[in-house]
Formats: C-alpha cells, sequence, structure tokens
C-alpha cells in the first residue's frame, strides 16, 4: 500500500468509526427516561455524525473519483466499513452505553491529540476540532460510569457487566495493521502502542473511582478494521442506508 | 420520568465576558456535576454563554409574592434615588 492510499483508509475508517457509532446513538434518540440526558445524546450523537461528514469529504477529496460524504455513508456495503468491532455493538441497556462510550473514547481522544501533530495539516485540523468535543463527552460519560458503578447494588452489577462484556472488543483498537503503521511513520501519525499505555492507566484510575474490577484479559476479537463485521453490522446498515438505497439520490 | 425525582436546579449563564450571570432556566439533575453537564448541553448549544452558574432551587431564598407591597412599594415613590437626571451618554448600552 502506498502513502496516498493508506491516507483514504485511514480517513475512511476514522469516518466509519464516527459514522457507525452516531448511528447506534441516534437510534436512542426519544428513548432516554429523562429530558436532560436525552438532549446531552442528541448533542453528542450530532458530534459525531458531524466528524463522520468531515473525514468523510476529505476521503472523497483524496480519492478524487467524485463521491462525496453520502456515497460513503450511504451507498457502501457492510464489508466496506471499517470501523470496530466495538462501535456496532447494540446499544443494550444505558449501563451498556455508558461502558462503550468511555472505552472508546479514552482511545479515541487519546487518538485525536496525536493526530493533532498529523504531518496532513486537513486531518490535524479536524482533529483539533472533534478533540475539543470528545473531551466534554468523555468528561461526561465518565461521570456516569463512576455514578453507576458506585451507585446502587444493582448499577454496580449491571455495568461491571457491561463493561465485562464489552472487553473482548478493546483490543482491535490498539493493533496496529499497515494502514496505523503507514500512518504513524509516514504522516507523524498516532503511536497504538504509546496510546495503549494511557488508556490502560486512565481506564484503570477510572474504573477504580467507579469501584469497578479490571476484567480478566482474555480473547480479543478482532476484524472490523478489515471490514470483517459482527452480525449487527449489516441490520444497522440496512436501516440506515434504506431511504437512499431505495430513492437514489434522493434530497430535500 | 421516575416517581423518584431528580431535585430542580437553576441556571445560571453569562452571555459574555463583563456581562452579569441571568437566569436560563432550570434543569434536573442527581447531582452538582449532572447539573453543570444538563445546563451546558440544554441552554448553550447555540453558543448563548461563556460561563455557567447552578444552584439547587430550594436553596435559593425568595422574597414572598404576598409581601410584595410591603417590600418593593415604598421605594416608588423616593424619586430622589433613581439616577434619572442624568442625560446618559451615546452608546453606553450596559448600565
Amino acid at each position: 500500500m502506498n502513502k496516498g492510499g493508506a491516507l483514504l483508509a485511514y480517513v475512511t475508517r476514522l469516518g466509519d468509526n464516527a459514522l457507525v457509532l452516531g448511528q447506534r446513538m441516534v437510534e436512542l434518540v426519544a428513548a432516554y427516561p429523562e429530558l436532560e440526558e436525552e438532549l446531552a445524546n442528541a448533542n453528542f450523537a450530532l458530534d459525531y455524525i458531524g466528524q463522520a461528514r468531515m473525514f468523510y469529504t476529505y476521503a472523497g477529496e483524496l480519492e478524487g473519483k467524485g463521491r462525496g460524504e453520502d456515497d460513503f455513508a450511504f451507498l457502501r456495503d457492510e464489508n466496506e466499513f471499517r470501523n470496530f468491532l466495538l462501535l456496532e455493538q447494540p446499544n443494550g441497556h444505558f449501563g451498556d452505553s455508558i461502558a462503550k462510550l468511555v472505552l472508546f473514547e479514552v482511545f479515541y481522544l487519546a487518538q485525536l491529540e496525536a493526530m493533532t501533530k498529523c504531518a496532513d495539516t486537513r486531518v490535524a485540523e479536524i482533529a483539533a476540532r472533534a478533540e475539543k468535543e470528545i473531551r466534554y463527552h468523555l468528561r461526561h460519560n465518565t461521570q456516569w460510569l463512576v455514578r453507576l458503578g458506585d451507585g446502587t447494588e444493582e448499577s454496580h452489577g449491571r455495568v461491571q457487566q457491561s463493561v465485562d462484556d464489552l472487553w473482548r472488543y478493546t483490543g482491535e483498537m490498539f493493533t496496529a495493521d499497515e494502514v496505523d503503521t503507514i500512518i504513524e511513520k509516514a504522516y507523524e501519525g498516532p503511536n497504538l502502542e504509546s496510546i495503549r499505555e494511557r488508556w490502560q492507566a486512565d481506564i484503570e484510575a477510572i474504573l477504580i473511582n467507579a469501584t469497578l474490577t479490571w476484567p480478566e484479559d482474555a480473547w480479543m476479537a478482532a476484524g472490523g478494521k478489515a471490514g470483517r463485521h459482527s452480525e449487527h453490522l449489516g441490520y444497522m446498515i440496512a436501516e440506515m442506508q434504506y431511504l437512499q438505497r431505495t430513492h437514489p439520490g434522493a434530497n430535500w | 420520568m421516575s416517581d423518584n425525582e431528580w431535585p430542580l436546579y437553576e441556571v445560571f449563564i453569562r452571555s459574555k465576558s463583563g456581562l452579569s450571570h441571568r437566569h436560563a432556566g432550570s434543569i434536573h439533575a442527581a447531582d452538582d456535576q449532572m447539573a453543570l453537564d444538563a445546563a451546558r448541553d440544554t441552554y448553550t448549544r447555540r453558543s448563548e454563554g461563556v460561563s455557567i452558574w447552578v444552584v439547587r432551587s430550594s436553596q435559593i431564598v425568595a422574597s414572598d409574592p404576598a409581601e410584595t407591597a410591603a417590600f418593593f412599594e415604598p421605594a416608588e415613590d423616593k424619586i430622589y434615588r433613581h439616577p434619572t437626571f442624568y442625560d446618559m451618554p451615546d452608546g453606553v448600552e450596559n448600565l
């Protein structure tokens, strides 16, 4: 893979992560038990959709075949999406959503911080903007994880189960493939090993605060970054793409 | 909504540096940090503020509407307390 191809793949993957997580959060719109959290979730979902748009638009320009953000979001098949398996997992209950967000956003914030020093200025600019959004998300979601973990016996037990269940999807984030390696070497991009160290330290501190236990390290699932997904992504994408597939080019 | 509603908080927002905080509305939250987050997400989505205060509604001591006459009317007939005899310079907006 050449340098340009790696950048295109990397930017597309970032868009996929943001879109798939954003779509999962959109599924929860109008389903929250409290108005204030409802607004927070919708705001956060829109932040992710906005980030996906920036990444996809840039991917379209890098590719140079005239594809725009909508083509990337709505006219690609499941195996062309390169998002983390973690992000496509169904929402489950509130504790599952919070655990998923904290596990991902501690990684994502570190990734974005590193990307602000990327040699590709456009990537650095998008990262600088997204970093501020994610810093706030993480603050909000970390507080919730601590509240649930250090809350009642029931909330503690349920959110510990959420962390345990999602743990197997976290390994993939730190496994560098060819794209990650080229981005790091040729574009001064993130080093996944140092992000892993920081992630482990930050997550450990959060879990201690939340009186939760570090899950046993066991088998880790992988494949999202290579387009091999769990059975959940297909359904999600089918719903998300329905309108554009049924009425190609629909607009308002 | 659950039967056990979260406590009510009043939200005060400073729209830009130099102005004072103004009451923006109220939100429900289980604790102070959650109140601050909820206020941010509810009232500053369209760049309305640079600073937020939240306070439990139950902590606010308010004047009694029944005592309005005794509280406020005595000031109304003392015009010498009002700075109405000065000319306002043009261009002063926040006095």
